[in-house]
């Protein structure tokens, strides 16, 4: 069930991606899809009444095993998170750049390139 | 055993030591880039005929067969691709040391080509599904950023929409990893193909399809080809000779056949899907490239159809097809960078890529012209030239294996690329002098040397279907795919 | 330059006073969560990022001068690539015989395993954080200012 509900935020973005027209709402769709996945990720891992997977002293290993959450996906994460935003900081730039040579945001302008 | 992780460690490092020492001496980093692609080459060429080995990173071997770290994978396969990136980039950057005066900031544009080989060698060594992403990414960032280089109009507009379309592909992949995750417990390629085991339930079935879209769309192969015909052209000439010739084919063609046919097993319905969207790719990449002005845009709609015929072998799942489908893999990157190679030559001493303009150009570019008709020849199939064979291999593994409908589209597809690239040789080299024959330059030593250079592989590479020489490269390189799920004995019986 | 004259840089006196007592707490904040990676969440990419908000903050309130003061755009690119060559060559000495012998091996921890749960056991995870640190923050501090000096210098010129 909440499988579906990260589902339908996959869409919403594939949907923006798809339809919008102007380059911010591309930009801003894109960072949705990637954050759907990312939360897909997460509750992969999750366990039912799990602890956070994080040991102290007074914990043994053996409750530790028996009672956290996945923590592997939570690592996978966090490298799809700065992927995002690495991809994210260059689409902004080319994008403002070419705020300043087409002068619109609409992509139905920016449309030099034919055939 | 030792030297498999430096295929990666070396271009990393190169490309974060460039921009350091580099900045204001262009010529220091034309010698420490030429350098390194060099030692790739030959570290590349020295591996060739080892026996298959893992490497478990970080020492953390498996326990009780099960795995605990991530592992890089060095079988035929990975050789095979290795040798082909290695060969390219090295000429390529022969290339560019005097195209690339052009513009500014050397450094950069070197920093960002030596990350884009590391993530290709990543790519075709790794034995874990998220280690795949991963460099799969840096691989894809660092072309968009090479797409853009130049900064003019239409540069920007390619890279954006590139990287949109790069961009959903990666998000489906990492999906597809997702779903793998959940439905196995492991991330290791070798691992997952033991617990699928064979058999697909409707869930599998899910990601294979977000596999095929996302593979797909980085492979260029109809319908998700919008991308290419936009960002090929409006590179800059040698690294439209990079994305064209081996981009495209390391992290869409090969992680696709990896993914595919090691960790699921190739199912007829997925055997017959991958046929049905390469013939779909050659036929529309050849009607389409048929009617275009542009010389390099021409070029990559003609790489749609190349592709196609690869997928198209891959996806026939016999020995023979699969070896014809990588000797076209090879050779494909050999003349199809060869060609762009060329084209940027034109465009350096005229000034111009619109077809309609040139003409006549083979008396004031003798070297260009020589070698354009070189690969054209060989892309269209014409004997002893190396594409002749590969095309021939290919139908003939499809005749063998009783499809003959496929074998019918495949040799129409090429009497129609024959007669494309003969019209292209003699709109641009041949026929009476247009604007384009008054402005013609000088092109520089240095592009010269690699364009020879290539040339002389495309006659020379025919030989690689020698028995000897055949059972030494392409047959370790099938053999892996075909045995598909036997991988997995190979990885963690040792 | 123009903007300068009719109207002094930076925000209100307020905002400049409180952020100057405030960055250095987040200074250290981000160092604390770096150095302790290997015990609590964080790690190199998170404790970089609030390192490089400290600079953004101050680029934010005070005006780009002053946060280039601090943090010149030269050295930031020279400490993007010194932070990258230092994780690679810490992972590259595991390679060396004497050291353990494959790519990126934990040589310091399994040289000398320390007590768990301590600063330094962990071996070379602590180095690696810090070199990432390092990178991370200086990377999206450059991407930062050449996003907003960008636009400033286009608007002047028109």
């Amino acid at each position: 069930m909440h499988y579906a509900l990260c589902l339908m935020l996959f869409m919403v973005g594939l949907y923006g991606v798809m339809v919008k027209r102007n380059l911010i709402k591309i930009i801003i769709s894109l960072i949705i899809m990637e954050s759907a996945v990312n939360v897909f990720i997460v509750m992969v891992g999750y366990r039912k009444d799990g602890i956070a997977p994080i040991m102290n002293k007074a914990m043994e290993a053996e409750t530790f095993v028996r009672s956290s959450v996945d923590p592997l996906p939570q690592a996978l994460v966090l490298t799809a998170i700065v992927i995002g935003l690495g991809v994210t900081a260059m689409t902004v730039a080319i994008a403002m750049r070419l705020y300043e040579r087409y002068g619109t945001y609409d992509i139905k302008e920016i449309r030099k390139l034919k055939g | 055993m030792q030297i498999i992780p430096l295929f990666v460690a070396i271009p990393l490092g190169a490309a974060f030591f460039i921009p350091m020492v580099g900045r204001k001496n262009p010529r220091l980093c034309d010698m420490l880039t030429n350098i390194t692609t060099l030692a790739l080459f030959l570290m590349a060429l020295s591996v060739i005929g080892k026996e298959t080995s893992v490497y478990w990173m970080g020492g953390w071997i498996p326990r009780l067969g099960v795995p605990l770290g991530i592992n890089l994978v060095l079988d035929g396969m990975s050789v095979f691709m290795l040798v082909t990136i290695s060969l390219i980039s090295f000429l390529v950057t022969v290339y560019s040391i005097q195209y690339m005066d052009k513009f500014t900031s050397k450094a950069r544009f070197y920093s960002l080509f030596l990350l884009m080989v590391a993530g290709m060698n990543g790519v075709a060594l790794t034995g874990d599904l998220f280690n795949l992403y991963v460099f799969l990414e840096i691989a894809s960032i660092a072309s968009y950023a090479l797409v853009a280089f130049g900064c003019e109009h239409e540069e920007l507009e390619a890279s954006f929409k590139y990287l949109v379309l790069g961009s959903v592909a990666s998000t489906l992949i990492l999906f597809g990893i997702a779903i793998t995750y959940a439905m196995t417990g492991s991330l290791n390629m070798a691992q997952v193909s033991t617990i699928i085991g064979g058999d697909l339930k409707a869930i599998h079935l899910f990601a294979i399809a977000l596999f095929i879209s996302g593979f797909g769309l980085k492979a260029a192969l109809v319908p998700f080809h919008a991308w290419l015909p936009d960002a090929h052209p409006s590179a800059p000439a040698p690294i439209s000779a990079m994305l064209s010739g081996v981009l495209i084919k390391t992290i869409g063609i090969y992680a696709m056949a990896r993914v595919m046919m090691n960790v699921i097993g190739l199912t007829p319905l997925i055997s017959y899907i991958m046929m049905v969207l390469g013939t779909i790719s050659m036929v529309v990449g050849v009607l389409l490239c048929m009617g275009q002005d542009d010389i390099k845009r021409f070029l990559a709609y003609s790489s749609i159809s190349q592709v196609g015929y690869v997928v198209l072998g891959i996806g026939l799942g016999t020995r023979l097809g699969i070896a014809a489908a990588l000797f076209h893999l090879i050779n494909h990157a050999v003349f199809k960078s060869l060609l762009f190679l060329n084209s940027g030559a034109v465009e350096y001493s005229t000034g111009t890529r619109d077809l309609n303009k040139m003409g006549g150009l083979k008396e004031k570019l003798p070297v260009t012209g020589t070698t354009s008709l070189i690969g054209s020849m060989s892309i269209a199939g014409i004997p002893p030239f190396s594409g002749f064979w590969s095309k021939l291999f290919i139908i003939m593994a499809c005749v063998q294996a009783e499809r003959y409908g496929f074998a019918a589209w495949a040799a129409g597809v090429s009497v129609l690329t024959l007669a494309a690239f003969m019209r292209l040789q003699r709109r641009a080299f041949f026929g009476e002098p247009k604007e384009a024959y008054a402005a013609a330059g000088k092109v520089p030593g240095s592009m010269k040397v690699s364009m020879v250079g290539l040339a002389i592989l495309c006659v020379v590479m025919g030989l690689l279907w020698l028995p000897q020489v055949q059972h030494a490269f392409l047959i370790p390189a099938a053999r892996v795919l075909q045995e598909g799920l036997d991988y997995a004995s190979y990885v963690l019986g040792m | 330059m123009v903007n300068d004259v009719i109207r002094p840089k930076g925000l209100s006196p307020i905002v400049k006073t409180v952020s100057h007592w405030v960055k250095g707490f987040i200074l250290v904040f981000g160092i604390y969560i770096v150095l302790y990676g290997h015990l609590t969440p964080g790690g190199g990419f998170g404790g970089g990022v609030i390192i490089a908000m400290a600079f953004v903050l101050m680029t934010l309130c005070c005006g780009k001068h002053e946060a280039l003061k601090r943090m010149p755009l030269g050295v930031a690119g020279e400490l993007d690539s010194v932070g990258a060559l230092m994780f690679l060559v810490i992972a590259l000495l595991g390679l060396s015989a004497g050291l353990g012998g494959t790519f990126f091996t934990n040589y310091i921890a399994k040289a000398d395993p320390g007590t768990p749960f301590r600063l330094l056991s962990g071996g070379t995870i602590l180095l690696s954080n810090l070199a990432i640190a390092i990178k991370v923050g200086t990377s999206l501090f450059l991407i930062f200012v050449l996003l907003v000096v960008l636009r400033v210098i286009y608007r002047d010129e028109r």
